[in-house]
């Protein structure tokens, strides 16, 4: 009835949610590096073509939720957290998600051969990265803690010590990349021109994704000290 | 006087009919208003909700709605004008509760938020320039009234906003929340107790004690608050000792159990919500009609007449049987919508909205209890309480501001034309 409509209608939907569930499948599409990784190994390209169309379809899910988000966050409602953070917070993740997307393409397509010297360096730094993006989605779980606790300090402190983490992995994954190339440079000589410029290539786009999801740790930053 | 005389019957039936027809509208339509906040929040079921509301809006009504019944009876309107013609008091009276009653009943269908309150002095404010003229109308009071509808939202949203404060300070962000909550939710419940005592005895129940002849002064008034205060928090400190630490929800979310016990803390303030709005919203239905029957029975109006409590009554019973009736269909549409509200929210809300209202019902003020409520909500929210607030609804609800006073004020005119002809014309 009309008089305690106002009451019902006077809650907007939370922002949180959203961002949270579409890390949620970021984080899903970053699982399945490390398997198409070794499927890419033994070159099982069968098994790693599977995998590529699960993180497609994974992909849509995740653009179709920011799309639903920007839609939900109109002028009318009044935030607990600023507006054009939060959009910025999932343009940021849905850069993480497309560039994994962008990593199984180039290396499925060219059904990239990777040099055995290398196979072992490269999972390392693959897996280091991935972690970059579970420790992003721990902090970003920790989002609606803080919004219970109404901003509170401790909850602030949390997730600061989160962040940390994530720059102290990203770090890791810098000087990993150094290692790496140095390593190629070494084998450059033996390999085929362009599948060497590939594997500098892949090598680059997983720095990229560590990068991208270390960027998206630094907002969850400047949203916490708001 | 021969009209009244000829007619006393046929008046008396339909004032009485339309008296009631508002009671029961009002229980049905605000039910949300006090317990719609615990149904969202899954604090009470439906059927708990409306078994509360019903003992203490039945409780506000007769035990401290004396004072804003006898603003709307005889505080709008200058009646020294028509004491030669005390029947156009009642036809005036009756049309308003007539027009209240149908603009109610429009915006429910339509779907718009409006106010018991602002239709029924917009009503008689309407009957009583047309019918009258302008010096009828107590402006002065009417200023006053037009003023507490932008205060009390404000207020409200003050307090809630304090409110929560402390408890994101002293609770949420200590070191061990459940801990904290255990030690300072009875301190709330001390302070909900004493104030809705303190504010009830000062000037609620004055037509009660009246009646006993009791007179406290303002000290004895503070001690019985006090004793009231601890009474409630002895009981919810004897609620609270079954609320255990749940790790299995608490790894889920950190403050599952921190909630479990403001929930508890929130059936207290959903109590004293419903006593607040029973306080002040059963003058919509029952002080046209005070006013009726005053004039019925003596044939005149009188300068001074004593407010005869079973009228009260009769507006409790209507409440109580809006809510048994039709509060069960509105609370599940509403409640549904309400969930984003956590115990915590909730309690701080409806404690600055509770205190507001009953604070109007003590001085004879009637505001809008749904109005109240969002400016507490929106406090809540300036404290970084709420995730999200659509401000759309607070434009939605300023425009019926603007169209309820003059709606009312025709639809009365109408009325009152039409009763007028037909037992004088």
């Amino acid at each position: 009835m009309a008089i305690g409509d106002a009451i019902a209608n006077l809650f907007g939907k939370s922002p949180i949610k959203p961002i949270q569930q579409h890390f949620k499948l970021t984080t899903e599409c970053a699982d399945r590096l490390i398997p198409f990784f070794d499927c890419a190994i033994v070159g099982d390209w069968v098994r790693a073509a599977e995998l590529r169309e699960e993180i497609s379809i994974l992909e849509e899910r995740a653009d179709g939720l920011k799309k639903q988000m920007r839609l939900q966050i109109h002028k009318s409602l009044f935030l607990s957290m600023p507006r054009n953070d939060l959009l910025e917070l999932i343009r940021v993740q849905d850069k993480v998600t497309n560039q994994v997307k962008d990593i199984v393409g180039i290396m499925l397509g060219r059904k990239i051969n990777i040099p055995d010297p290398l196979v072992e360096p490269m999972r390392e730094y693959l897996t280091t990265t991935v972690s970059v993006i579970n420790q992003t989605s721990q902090a970003i779980d920790e989002l609606d803690e803080l919004a219970e606790s109404g901003f509170g300090s401790r909850a602030a402190k949390l997730i600061e010590n989160l962040v940390a983490k994530i720059d102290d992995l990203e770090h890791q994954t810098d000087v990993q990349q150094v290692a790496l190339r140095s390593q190629l440079f070494a084998l450059e000589a033996d390999l085929a021109p362009i599948d060497a410029m590939f594997l500098y290539k892949t090598i680059e786009n997983i720095g990229v994704l560590a990068d991208r999801a270390e960027t998206v740790g630094g907002l969850i930053h400047i949203l916490v000290s708001r | 006087m021969s009209v009244l005389e000829t007619y006393h019957i046929t008046l008396l039936v339909l004032a009485c009919g339309l008296g009631l027809f508002m009671a029961f509208g009002i229980g049905a339509n605000d039910v949300a208003n006090a317990m719609g906040t615990s149904v969202g929040a899954n604090v009470l079921t439906i059927k708990q909700a409306i078994l509360v509301a019903m003992i203490f809006e039945f409780a506000g009504a007769y035990l401290a709605g004396g004072e804003v019944t006898a603003t709307i009876r005889k505080g709008i309107v200058d009646t020294s004008t028509i004491t030669g013609t005390p029947e156009l008091l009642v036809f005036g009276m009756l049309s308003a509760l007539a027009a209240a009653g149908t603009w109610l009943l429009i915006a429910s269908l339509a779907g718009w938020p409006v106010s018991t309150t602002h239709s029924i002095v917009g009503a008689i404010v309407g009957f009583a320039i047309a019918g009258i003229g302008m010096d009828a109308v107590q402006w002065g009071k009417v200023g006053q009234i037009v003023m507490s509808w932008v205060v009390s939202p404000a207020l409200a949203g003050t307090i809630s906003y304090l409110v929560f404060r402390s408890v994101q300070k002293r609770v949420l962000n200590a070191e061990d929340p459940f801990r904290s909550a255990k030690r300072y939710v009875p301190v709330y419940m001390f302070a909900v107790g004493a104030i809705m005592g303190m504010v009830t005895l000062l000037k609620g129940l004055k037509h009660v004690f009246r009646d006993a002849a009791i007179d406290l002064n303002f000290g004895e008034n503070m001690v019985l608050a006090a004793i009231f205060g601890l009474f409630v928090m002895v009981i919810g400190m004897f609620l609270l000792r079954r609320v255990k630490v749940d790790p299995t929800a608490d790894k889920a979310f950190r403050y599952a159990s921190v909630e479990r016990v403001f929930a508890v803390l929130m059936v207290f303030t959903a109590c004293a919500m419903a006593f607040a709005h029973g306080s002040n919203d059963v003058a919509n239905a029952v002080g046209p009609l005070a006013a009726i029957i005053g004039v019925l029975n003596t044939g005149s109006i009188a300068a001074k007449s004593v407010m005869p409590s079973w009228i009260l009554l009769l507006g409790g019973v209507g409440i109580v049987l809006g809510l048994a009736v039709l509060g069960y269909r509105v609370m599940g549409t509403i409640g549904k919508k309400i969930t984003e509200l956590t115990p915590s929210r909730g309690f701080a809300a409806e404690l600055g909205a509770a205190t507001t209202v009953v604070i109007a019902s003590g001085t004879g003020l009637p505001i809008s209890t749904t109005h109240t409520l969002v400016g507490a909500v929106l406090g809540v929210g300036l404290a970084r309480g709420m995730s999200s607030l659509n401000l759309a609804v607070v434009g939605k609800i300023v425009t019926s501001w603007i169209i309820t006073l003059p709606a009312g004020a025709l639809l009365a005119i109408l009325f009152y034309t039409i009763f007028k002809a037909i037992f004088t014309g």
